[in-house]
């Protein structure tokens, strides 16, 4: 009886323990992870910009599409959209207060990290395969 | 009848028109903002890479927009909000761990992300432009 003075939180939602947004730890634990991942592909993504800066199209385009080169560009893209939707969702989420407009944000957020994430995708796989 | 009483008149918790401005809060802000624009950022990196892989026309004119004075101010801040929120990200990450919160720690741990994050753009830059065949 004490352990219910004490939690306003039922039994159940507690050993569930997956909160209002019914996704528990799940957007603090992969934004680490992104962050983790971002900093050395961040790293590698700017030697490759710098090794391409001063290039023309045609060199560009093929050490962008050499495998290394565009395996790491895939993964940094992947990792930085991930990353940077659950940030900007905790952005929405700090400052837009009216419900509707909070969760048509929110939605826009994901199709925008989705659309980034495919044209970037579309780009490094089109120089890599060469069609 | 219940009569509605007005509202007492407590104090409000404290928010930002209260505080002194101190680093390590301008570099909390500053780490929220550098996301922010580096998820527009990320627009510009789409561009590029479909723009390579588009054909000569559409990269010489990615380059012609990124070579203007304004691109190039754009893509030097774009540089120093990248560099700026993933050094802040490294400081969030020790955090994480539980350490570096003490009065001095945090005081260094901001200053050194600040300092940090200007001096790596610079070089950065400097490499950038020697690569390109020096400013021209």
């Amino acid at each position: 009886m004490s352990d219910n003075v004490r939690h306003i939180r039922t039994p159940l939602a507690r050993v569930r323990g997956r909160g209002a947004a019914r996704s528990g730890t799940g957007h603090f634990w992969r934004q680490r992870l992104t962050a983790v991942a971002n900093i050395p592909l961040t790293i590698a993504a700017i030697i490759i910009i710098i090794t391409l800066l001063g290039r023309n199209q045609a060199a560009a385009a093929q050490i962008l599409g050499s495998p290394l080169v565009a395996i790491i560009m895939l993964l940094f893209v992947i990792s930085v959209t991930v990353h940077m939707r659950i940030g900007m969702q905790v952005i929405i989420e700090d400052y837009v207060h009216d419900e509707s407009a909070k969760l048509t944000l929110i939605m826009a957020n994901t199709f925008f990290a989705v659309a980034v994430a495919l044209a970037c995708a579309f780009g490094i796989l089109k120089l890599a395969f060469g069609v | 009848m219940a009569e509605i009483k007005a509202p007492a008149a407590r104090p409000l918790s404290p928010h930002l028109q209260i505080y002194r401005p101190m680093l390590t809060m301008m570099m909390s802000i500053v780490h929220r903002i550098t996301g922010f624009g580096n998820y527009f950022g990320m627009l510009i990196l789409a561009w590029w890479l479909i723009a390579a892989a588009s054909g000569p026309n559409a990269y010489a004119k990615f380059e012609w927009v990124a070579g203007s004075i304004i691109g190039r101010t754009i893509l030097f801040g774009y540089t120093w909000s990248v560099i700026h929120h993933m050094l802040g990200g490294i400081r969030h990450l020790i955090w994480d761990t539980g350490r570096g919160f003490g009065p001095n720690e945090r005081e260094w741990l901001a200053a050194a992300n600040l300092v940090g994050s200007i001096a790596i753009t610079v070089v950065l830059w400097i490499v950038g432009l020697l690569a390109m065949g020096g400013p021209r």
